[in-house]
């Protein structure tokens, strides 16, 4: 309980600590918050591990007058990637976010905003009050824009205003169903709206939240705001907002669906969320397969894997009596978020060597880059095999789950989506390999510290060991697991 | 009575922020059009919470904490559109320009 605790106050505390401390400490701090959050994140997985979620009601007030937070098996491996994202940025971030390099101003604000990110997606993960989670994205969104215009160039503040509009109209969008649902029920806690009265405004409140989180998901066709600032932010930035920042709000989505109001699941509703999520994945990597810089690249690549998570809808609890695992849908759509996580981070970081070795990240200009960064190459090819959903990968464990679940469902249309994504993926992400690999090089690029490139290589195959050590992330996701994601909505 | 009144005015207002919103290219406008939203609906949960004699006290916290959040979006927006002002000499998105 302390370490959920710590999960919450600290990255707020650093936040502030930082915007006091003179220049030359802030690296430090920010160094030794990740450590103790990654410590913090590693106790309270053991000891959901060991006895069950935990459970913490702040002040001692139960819902409906009190907030209530829930760590169980899901939020507690979101906060664990989470934390390992974090600590590799940060370490990333000291080389990439030097005043030296990206000026004063985006040096200092890099560190308070990671900080408040941080802080703002633990307490999504572990909300359990719709009106806390809408302060909780708020505070998500508000520093994932500010992330974007770091840069403050004309066309990063673009992106930024742009990324902002589609938040603000997400956000106003969720606070409406938040509105209808406590006028309808007088609660807002998820554990006491599951065992509501059914009233009138409960779909138009379930859709209007819906439509906000999708919104800030970025799933098709509302993720025009996705690529260009995704690739508008500096590396470290568009790590942990490609990686982390759609997770949250998908998370609510999943906390809505799954336990709040699963009665509300109608087949037209959850076949509508999956249409969704198949063009996302045909058309992001469509997309993904026409563009000519790498960062572009992979911020497409995040539109397609995104569009995956929203299979989950119809396909849980899909065939449940056939398959040798419960909730394999389920689980395959939480291990595709927590290996997307991984190796989105591990890309972008890599990327951002890349432009750091040579100034650009167009694929002519990436010619012959292996020879000076095998490193680095190793960990764009490491990620790459993941998102392709490759053996012996996390991505590979989750598309299978996935898979067979659709298959035992009948869902072959579904099954077909998840093979050509995986196609599609090995198609966009053969065309930067391609070039790394090529035997001539243009230039000379610039040398990179050898600890710089570790990084991302390190967090690439964690994404690998997450496939190969897969029993234990699969049991740890399976603790506190609510109903319907065994028995389908 | 007047509740009803409250909340039709907060469903208009909320109605008129959201064609803003959407509708409108000027950046500043549409920051306008997202506190109006915003206003609309705490005036709806406001007349939502008075139902039935007693003051329900939840919703009136619950809007003190939107409102603070709505005020930290509406600072954040309107600090980036003066900065893209500033280094573009525009105030619409590039694309949204409707004279290039």
């Amino acid at each position: 309980m302390t370490s959920l605790v710590v999960l919450l106050t600290l990255p707020l505390v650093a936040a502030l600590a930082v915007l006091a401390l003179p220049e030359r400490r802030r690296e430090p701090l920010g160094l030794l918050t990740v450590a103790i959050g990654l410590v913090a994140a590693l106790t309270l997985a053991a000891s959901v591990w060991r006895s069950g979620p935990v459970l913490l009601t702040l002040g001692g007030w139960t819902p409906p007058l009190g907030i209530a937070l829930r760590a169980d098996g899901l939020a507690v491996a979101l906060i664990l990637m989470s934390a390992l994202v974090m600590s590799a940025v940060a370490l990333a971030a000291r080389f990439e976010m030097r005043a030296t390099r990206v000026g004063p101003r985006a040096a200092f604000g890099f560190w308070v905003l990671m900080a408040l990110l941080w802080g703002a997606l633990n307490a999504v993960y572990v909300s359990r009050d719709l009106f806390n989670l809408y302060v909780g994205i708020e505070l998500l969104s508000l520093a994932a824009v500010a992330l974007v215009a770091l840069s403050g160039t004309a066309k990063a503040l673009a992106a930024a205003l742009r990324y902002m509009i589609f938040a603000l109209v997400g956000s106003v969008l969720y606070l409406a169903g938040v509105v209808l649902t406590y006028a309808a029920h007088g609660v807002l806690d998820i554990g006491l709206l599951a065992a509501r009265m059914p009233a009138e405004s409960d779909a138009l409140a379930l859709g209007l939240m819906t439509a906000g989180l999708l919104a800030k998901t970025a799933l098709f066709p509302f993720h025009v705001w996705l690529p260009t600032a995704h690739a508008a932010a500096p590396a470290p930035a568009s790590a942990l907002l490609s990686a982390l920042v759609p997770k949250a709000s998908f998370l609510i989505l999943i906390r809505l669906w799954f336990e709040a109001m699963p009665d509300l699941a109608s087949s037209a509703a959850v076949m509508m969320l999956a249409v969704l999520g198949s063009i996302a994945v045909i058309w992001g990597g469509v997309l993904a397969l026409v563009q000519s810089r790498l960062k572009l690249i992979v911020a497409y690549s995040t539109v397609a894997q995104l569009g995956y998570l929203f299979l989950i809808f119809p396909l849980a609890g899909g065939g449940g009596s056939v398959q040798p695992w419960s909730a394999g849908a389920w689980t395959g759509a939480m291990f595709l978020a927590l290996s997307h996580g991984l190796a989105k981070a591990a890309m972008f970081l890599a990327a951002g060597i890349c432009i750091a070795a040579v100034g650009s990240d167009r694929l002519g200009d990436l010619r012959g880059l292996v020879r000076h960064l095998p490193m680095t190459v190793a960990a764009l090819a490491l990620a790459a095999i993941t998102l392709a959903g490759l053996p012996p990968s996390g991505g590979f464990t989750a598309k299978y789950l996935l898979m067979t679940s659709a298959l035992a469902a009948g869902q072959w249309p579904l099954a077909l989506v998840l093979v050509g994504g995986g196609l599609l993926a090995a198609a966009y992400l053969y065309r930067p390999m391609a070039a790394l690999f090529a035997r001539e090089a243009r230039i000379a690029p610039r040398p990179v510290p050898r600890i710089w490139q570790a990084v991302p290589l390190t967090l690439a195959a964690s994404a690998i060991l997450l496939g190969l050590f897969s029993a234990t992330p699969f049991d740890l996701l399976q603790i506190g697991r609510p109903e319907p994601a065994e028995e389908g909505l | 009575m007047s509740l009803t009144v409250f909340a039709l005015t907060g469903a208009a207002l909320v109605g008129l922020g959201v064609y803003g919103l959407l509708a409108l290219p000027h950046l500043l406008r549409r920051v306008i059009a997202f506190n109006l939203t915003g206003s609309g609906l705490f005036l709806f949960f406001g007349a939502a919470g008075a139902r039935g004699g007693a003051v329900d006290p939840v919703p009136q916290a619950l809007i003190i904490t939107g409102i603070v959040v709505a005020l930290s979006a509406s600072a954040l927006a309107v600090g980036l559109v003066v900065a893209l002002a500033r280094s573009s000499g525009k105030v619409v998105l590039p694309d949204e320009d409707p004279a290039p």
